[in-house]
């Protein structure tokens, strides 16, 4: 992951999706109109969420079963750039809502999921803040981290479908789901997601080396 | 093996019976505040209110049940498990433990919720079902962070914000399920969350059941 291409990609496609999210045409929806616009950059931060949190516990995985420090640093660092992509998703959510659900909170299962789920990794926070012992506070956040994520899922994935849901697509919105949505979207929604993912994994390459310089030089 | 932990288990619970009584005692007593400061007579209670009330009962009660698993146990008993039992063993004995002192603790709060403040439930063995799901599921989790609480710093606070969040998804599915139970519908309103809430108990008891050995370690 040292080489540049992929810092320049990123670089690039984001480029492309505030110009292409922003000034493509879209589809016209009842309700929705151009606020639809928030896909590229609303469900891409749960995407990116997902996918760094799961990068993180692969390497808690790593930890237990290998044991060296530096897997750690890599795992909490990864935990703290999904967390923030997480904060974004509910901001920028709580945003789009407001202007078409008429409230910025409106107890959708699918915002008190993602309330729930960030809840779990602040305790994640709490739970290596009161450990002294460096050793010992990565192994137990490491088995802390493994032990939520589990739980996280089924909030996540399994919860919002057995109820229905504001969000477009569901219980019968105007809006777009996985079969269904408008190919002109698509053109930039997929770019997006690549995009936000990569800067999400660039930020915790970054705040990694400066960890590992920090504890190297003093 | 298992067996024969349990039975100790119970054994040394029933000759120091303070702590039993400790925990019916804070049950009683906190559904009788309840019952108290919502100032009303006999079935006078909201459904819902009723069933929310129950469960945030129950939820704290089986924290207070569970935290004395790992969190009050003396540092030389545990260094003495260490040499006689393996760990796999040991946690899936301490939650078979906490699930039959969490149904006690759940029924005879039904029993007393039900005296004091009515009972609206019409399936009643629905919702007898669920106490028993919901115990398991309360047992395999708390459990487990029980033991992750105790490592750090014996803080009965962590241990209230660790669990609070993992807990959540499946305390929405129980309340969701009782509320079915209470208002007597058929068994398929409620068989997709069944189902998902034991779902949720074998992933979460898997997973502390394969975490544990790590925690122990240290």
């Amino acid at each position: 992951m040292r080489q540049n291409w992929w810092k320049f990609l990123t670089v690039f496609l984001l480029g492309y999706t505030f110009i292409g999210g922003l000034l493509f045409e879209v589809p016209r929806l009842n309700i929705l109109n151009e606020t639809i616009r928030a896909l590229h950059f609303h469900v891409p931060m749960w995407f990116g969420m997902i996918i760094l949190l799961s990068i993180s516990v692969y390497y808690s995985i790593n930890y237990l079963r290998k044991g060296s420090i530096e897997t750690d640093h890599k795992a909490i660092e990864f935990a703290n750039v999904g967390v923030v992509f997480g904060v974004f998703g509910i901001l920028t959510g709580m945003f789009w809502a407001q202007f078409t659900w008429g409230a910025w909170w409106s107890g959708d299962p699918k915002q008190n999921a993602s309330a729930i789920g960030l809840l779990i990794y602040f305790a994640y926070f709490v739970l290596r803040g009161s450990l002294e012992n460096e050793e010992q506070r990565a192994r137990i956040s490491a088995v802390y981290n493994i032990f939520a994520f589990s739980a996280l899922i089924p909030l996540l994935f399994i919860l919002p479908r057995l109820t229905d849901s504001l969000h477009p697509g569901n219980g019968g919105n105007p809006g777009f789901n996985a079969y269904d949505m408008d190919s002109r979207l698509r053109l930039v929604f997929y770019p997006a997601v690549v995009a936000w993912t990569m800067l999400g994994v660039w930020i915790a390459t970054v705040r990694f080396r400066i960890k590992r310089l920090e504890s190297t030089h003093l | 093996m298992v067996l024969e932990f349990i039975k100790k288990e119970l054994k040394i619970e029933w000759r120091n019976k303070y702590a039993l009584n400790g925990i019916l005692l804070y049950l009683v007593s906190t559904i009788f505040i309840c019952y108290l400061s919502f100032n009303v007579k006999s079935n006078q209670l909201n459904v819902v209110t009723w069933n929310a009330l129950f469960w945030i009962i129950i939820l704290f009660a089986s924290i207070n049940a569970v935290a004395k698993s790992f969190i009050q146990e003396k540092q030389e008993r545990l260094l003495y498990y260490y040499t006689i039992i393996s760990p796999q063993a040991l946690i899936f004995a301490r939650i078979m433990y906490n699930a039959l002192l969490l149904i006690l603790v759940a029924l005879l709060g039904f029993f007393f919720y039900s005296i004091i403040l009515g009972n609206p439930v019409i399936t009643t063995w629905l919702f007898l079902a669920i106490i028993l799901l919901a115990s398991v599921g309360f047992s395999s989790t708390l459990t487990l962070i029980s033991a992750i609480a105790s490592k750090a710093g014996n803080n009965q606070t962590l241990m209230a914000v660790l669990g609070f969040p993992i807990i959540l998804p499946m305390l929405l599915m129980v309340i969701k399920v009782s509320k079915n139970a209470i208002d007597g519908l058929a068994l398929s309103a409620s068989l997709d969350e069944l189902i998902t809430l034991l779902a949720i108990n074998i992933i979460v008891g898997a997973v502390s059941f394969l975490l544990f050995p790590y925690l122990w370690r240290s």
